[in-house]
């Protein structure tokens, strides 16, 4: 089943009750054409178990690294995405838009 | 993100309740804002038309950057009536991105055949409000003009914070609405959310013209005004 915006963080709160690592990703800019509005979230366990989108799948997986990261540190990062960033070689967006998310730990 | 916050956050979706949380994304630090706790806020202008727009984003004050995370309920219309003009109303409604749904105790009217894929309930709308709970994500929209099947459901939009209420009817019917109203102690203040005549003047002839005129007028009361029952 798709997952809404109500399961995702709903998901976050009950892995996290049964004490599992957890970070939550949330888009929280997009310039041009982005697939996912600001707002939306991907929430990310320690097992790289994850629910929820950020992007059309374009950069989901290195969100995911760098989110188990974020749970080991528990100090939050921002990340950006683009065609014309550095990191494109690794991950971008195919639409040609740029995308700004904010990973977080729960704790 | 401390899961006290997160938890609000899900608990106020479960309730249909506006909430936002608030992070400083310099100092990682967060808040959580409820609505009805807006005024005291730092941010509350920010805030106010987040919630309004139902728009979450980044925002500079003094300096600093702030995501402004704002949950709000989906926005839906209550119709008292499951007349013409509604069944015009119900496929625009749901083309324009509303969650829809259709009150009238009068069995031959509230039929899945005239209304198909929609929230329909066949009771008193006073009994079905109990349940419905208009908030101030709800338009409700006034369509019998027989004041035994409105006046129920009037009263308790009049007493919840939607942000639209709009009755059918000529003047005439109108001006003995207000007295009927004005007799269970609603004030001029609370009678004046009604919009009476109901639709944007636009001429409307037709019941699906008459639904073009309402579901406008509902739109601009959404994005133009405050949520808030009492402007």
């Amino acid at each position: 089943m798709l997952a809404s915006d109500d399961d995702i963080l709903a998901q976050a709160e009950s892995w996290r009750q049964a004490g599992r690592g957890v970070a939550i990703a949330t888009v929280i800019e997009t310039w041009g054409s982005a697939p996912r509005p600001v707002g939306s979230h991907l929430v990310i366990d320690d097992q790289g178990n994850f629910l929820g989108s950020v992007s059309g799948g374009c950069v989901e997986g290195d969100v995911v690294t760098q989110a188990i990261d974020v749970i080991s540190s528990g100090s939050s990062e921002t990340l950006e995405f683009g065609v014309a960033d550095e990191t494109a070689w690794r991950a971008g967006l195919s639409c040609g838009g740029r995308i700004r998310i904010y990973v977080e730990k729960v704790v | 993100m401390k899961l006290e916050h997160l938890k609000a956050l899900n608990q106020a979706r479960a309730e249909r309740r506006a909430i936002a949380l608030v992070t400083d994304l310099a100092s990682g630090e967060q808040r959580i804002v409820r609505v009805e706790d807006l005024a005291s806020d730092p941010l509350a202008e920010a805030l106010d038309s987040a919630f309004r727009a139902g728009k979450s984003g980044v925002i500079e004050q003094e300096g600093q950057s702030y995501f402004l995370n704002v949950q709000v309920p989906p926005v839906r219309i209550v119709v008292i009536g499951a007349v013409h003009i509604t069944q015009a109303l119900a496929p625009m409604a749901k083309l324009a991105g509303f969650d829809l749904t259709i009150i009238d105790p009068r069995t031959a009217f509230a039929t899945p055949e005239r209304f198909p894929d929609v929230n329909l309930i066949a009771e008193w709308p006073d009994v079905a409000l109990a349940r419905q709970k208009p908030d101030r994500y709800t338009a409700m929209a006034f369509f019998t003009h027989d004041p035994k099947i409105d006046d129920p459901g009037l009263i308790e939009a009049l007493k919840a914070e939607c942000f639209y209420i709009g009755a059918l009817g000529s003047r005439k019917t109108h001006a003995r609405r207000i007295e009927r109203m004005k007799a269970l102690g609603f004030n001029d203040d609370q009678l004046a959310r009604i919009k009476a005549p109901i639709g944007l003047d636009i001429g409307s002839v037709t019941p699906a013209e008459i639904a073009v005129s309402v579901l406008g007028e509902i739109i601009l009361a959404l994005r133009k005004k405050p949520l808030r029952g009492t402007a």
